[in-house]
Formats: structure tokens, sequence, C-alpha cells
């Protein structure tokens, strides 16, 4: 009974859920931009490794693409501010 | 060129005297039982929230209770009438003037001016909000970054007529790496051979956006006014480069779009599926465009903000907390502004590169590549 009550109680006001699942939601958003932005890192050192007198031209597109991914990221964020505070 | 500087100067010295002439003591104990309670909390969220919004003031610095603040000019279109004010007449949002107010309730858009119940100071729900027009901070951030834009722009143009065929000197040097960078690694690229059209707009998105940037991070009047962290205001840069894209695009751009070659013709008749994707994706780019700048800025200020109320949340725990974190935060507040100066430049790139991009693909001559694909 008591398990009941207390799973009503939850239930009834979602809102601190709802901060958790905002909380959640940001840290996977940097998951996944951890691991793409290090795998566009991982691709550039690799190629700058192998030829590395274009440097600069893959310096920039690297600099590019992480710019573009961290967009996205911030999607998310974005999502996640407004779940919290709107 | 110093008379003009000197005269700036002047401005903003007048203008601090005026500030100091609004501080108040605060309030009589008429407005008390009006006001938040005297011994607040120091709230995290809302105290960053707060510093990243717009005002109808510029609010410099707080002593015990006086609030040194500018008060901006107040404009409102209500029913057709007009009214100009100044908003010191708000007394910090504990006054209501000529039937408006300053909201403060933060569940019902705190900081709007609305209507007020006459004789009383509670919002008045029913009654239409006036359109506001007001001179905010982020508006004044904006005519500070533009000031910066002249003061910096007119003696280089000057200095490349002067100096023409000869070494850059002074700002020029300074700035003829940016510029080139923008030409050669920006324009040409991406958009071939009809870049120049497009100079004088990707230049001045360039520098507006790394200077309103650079400037946001300054702490102090007359920076930090988190221009480019305002979603209005980079909407408007996308809605710029929205606009630009779809004016200039050729033919074959919208036949891309509607009518895509190569593709089957059951993806485009009877249900339009790919045409309708690639119509979203023309209001979609623009989108990102805004979001990524307003995103990355804001998300830089706010982790800032973060850091320094650190030394707050602990100081409210114990004083000697508070003394003992704050190099560690103010360390990290510096790495986070080194790290905000790089990323001030790069989405100042990003923006302009893919703008450039769009300009570009709207503008792409395809030859005659699609004439098998026609067939």
């Amino acid at each position: 009974m008591s398990l009941l009550s207390t799973l009503l109680q939850v239930a009834s006001d979602l809102a601190p859920v709802a901060k958790m699942g905002a909380a959640l939601g940001a840290g996977i958003a940097s998951i996944g931009a951890g691991i793409g932005i290090g795998n566009i890192g991982r691709g550039a050192l690799e190629s700058m490794a192998r030829q590395p007198e274009s440097t600069g031209d893959i310096r920039s597109n690297m600099i590019v693409a992480a710019a573009l991914i961290e967009g996205v990221a911030f999607f998310a964020i974005v999502v996640c501010f407004l779940v919290v505070f709107i | 060129m110093r008379t003009f500087l000197l005269s700036l100067l002047f401005l903003t010295g007048s203008l601090l005297n005026f500030a100091s002439a609004q501080t108040h003591e605060s309030p009589d104990a008429a407005s008390h039982e009006a006001a938040a309670p005297q011994e607040e909390e120091f709230n995290v969220g809302n105290m960053i929230i707060d510093h990243i919004v717009d005002s109808h003031d510029w609010h410099i610095a707080t002593f015990g209770h006086t609030h040194v603040t500018i008060p901006l000019p107040v404009i409102l279109i209500d029913e057709g009438k007009l009214v100009v004010f100044s908003s010191a007449r708000f007394h910090h949002g504990l006054g209501s003037y000529m039937g408006y107010k300053i909201e403060t309730d933060r569940k019902a858009g705190r900081g709007k001016i609305v209507k007020v119940i006459p004789g009383t100071m509670e919002t008045d729900k029913t009654a239409s909000k006036p359109i506001d027009l007001s001179i905010s901070k982020t508006v004044v951030g904006i005519f500070i970054t533009f000031i910066v834009l002249l003061l910096v722009f007119f003696p280089v143009a000057s200095a490349y007529k002067r100096n023409a065929g000869h070494a850059p000197k002074g700002m020029q040097s300074l700035l003829e790496p940016l510029i080139l960078f923008v030409r050669d690694d920006i324009a040409e690229p991406s958009i071939g051979k009809h870049y120049k059209k497009f100079m004088p707009f990707l230049l001045t998105l360039f520098f507006f956006i790394f200077f309103s940037n650079l400037i946001g991070i300054f702490p102090f009047f007359p920076g930090g006014a988190n221009v480019t962290g305002n979603i209005s205001v980079t909407m408007v840069l996308a809605l710029f480069t929205f606009f630009i894209t779809s004016f200039i695009a050729n033919k074959s751009y919208w036949m891309h779009i509607f009518n895509p070659p190569g593709v089957p013709w059951w993806l485009k008749f009877p249900l339009p599926l790919l045409p309708l994707i690639e119509l979203t994706g023309i209001f979609i780019k623009p989108f990102v465009l805004m979001v990524r700048l307003f995103a990355n800025i804001s998300a830089g200020h706010i982790i800032v903000l973060g850091f320094v109320s650190l030394i707050f949340i602990f100081a409210n725990m114990n004083p000697a907390l508070g003394y003992g974190v704050s190099p560690v935060s103010v360390l990290f507040s510096v790495f986070i502004s080194l790290l905000e100066l790089l990323v001030a430049f790069i989405q100042a790139y990003v923006f302009t590169m893919l703008s450039a991009l769009y300009f570009g693909m709207a503008t792409e001559d395809h030859g005659h590549e699609h004439e098998t694909a026609h067939s």
C-alpha cells in the first residue's frame, strides 16, 4: 500500500523527472558530440601524419566539421534548456 | 579622427555620470512590501538567466542597495499610439508608469512590458501587450558593435586609398590578413567566379559576428551585452542569408529542389516526397545557422557565469569555502574565456562560410552535366 502511495506521489508531479530527463539528455548529447568530434580528430591527425604539407588545409576542414557537429550537439542542449526553464 | 575618439570618450563618460545620477537608495518602506524579500537566497539559475536575457536598462553594478544602471529609452506602440519614455520611470521594476510596468513574474514573461490594472501593480492579463520597439540592452550592444566597425573600417578604407601600391601600415596591416582570409578562404572557393558581388555582405557578416562575440566576452561596459547570444539577433542574420540565397538563386537551383533530375518519378508524383524534403531543407539550413551561433555564444556566457556563481554558492555555505574556491573559479573562468575567444572567431568563420556555401550552391552553373539523366 505504501509503495502505491509513493508511486502516486511521484506520478502526480513529474516536473523533477522532467528535469532529470533534461540533464540526462544533455549528458547523452555530450557523448555524441565527443564521439563525433573525436572521429574527426582521428581522421585529421592520421591524414596529417600521412601528408604533412597539407596540414593547413586539413586543419581548416577539421575545424569546420567540428563546428557543424557541435551545432547539432547544441540543438540538444537548447532543447534540454527549454525543458528545464519553460 | 582624434576628435571623433575624444567625443566618443566624452559621450561614454557623460553616460556613466548620467548612470550614477540614477542610483537611488533602496526604495522606501511603502514599496518594500511590493519588492522581493530582503534576504533573498542566491539563486544561480535566476542570476544566470538575468545576465543572458535582454533588459530595458543596462545594469552596471550594485553596491549594497544602490543600483548603478544606465536607463534606456522605452518606445512602445500601443494601439496605434507612440509612447516614449525613459525606463528610469520603472524604478527597476518596482513602479508602474503611464499604465505600463516591467513584468517581474518569472513564469509569465519576465522583463517584458505589460499593462497594469489601473491603481494597482498587477498585470492586466486581458489587455493586449504593446508593440515593444525599445532601445534595449541588446540594441545598444548592436549600436556599440556598429560604432566599433565604423571606427575600425573607415580608417582602413582610406588607408588603402592612400597606401595604394605600398605595404599596409597600422590598423590596415592588422585587418588585412582577416579580410584576405574572408576573400581567399571563404568567398572565392565557395562561390567561384562571381564572388566579388557577395564580398560586402560576407565581410560585414564576418566582422559583425566576430566583433559582437568579442565585445560580449568583455565583462565591463561597453562590453558584455550578449548580442549574438540573443536568438532574435541571430535569427535576423540567418534571415539575411536566407533572403539573399532565395533572391539570387538561379533556375537550376529551384529545379534541383522541386524537380530534382535523376530522381525516380514516383518520388515526385503523386506525393512529392523529395521536393517536400528539399523544401524543408531550404528552411532548416538558415534555422541551423541561427541556432548554432546562438547556442555557442550563450553557452559560453553561461559557463563563465556558472563558474563565477560557484564562488557565491560555496560562500553561502561557509565564507572560508568561498575564499578557497575563488582562485579555482577565477582560473577556470579565465580558461573558458580564452576558449571563448577561439569560439568567437570559429563561429564567425563557420557562419560566414556556410552563407558563402549557400550562395555558391544557389548560383552554381551546372553546365551540361545532367544532359544524360534527362533522357
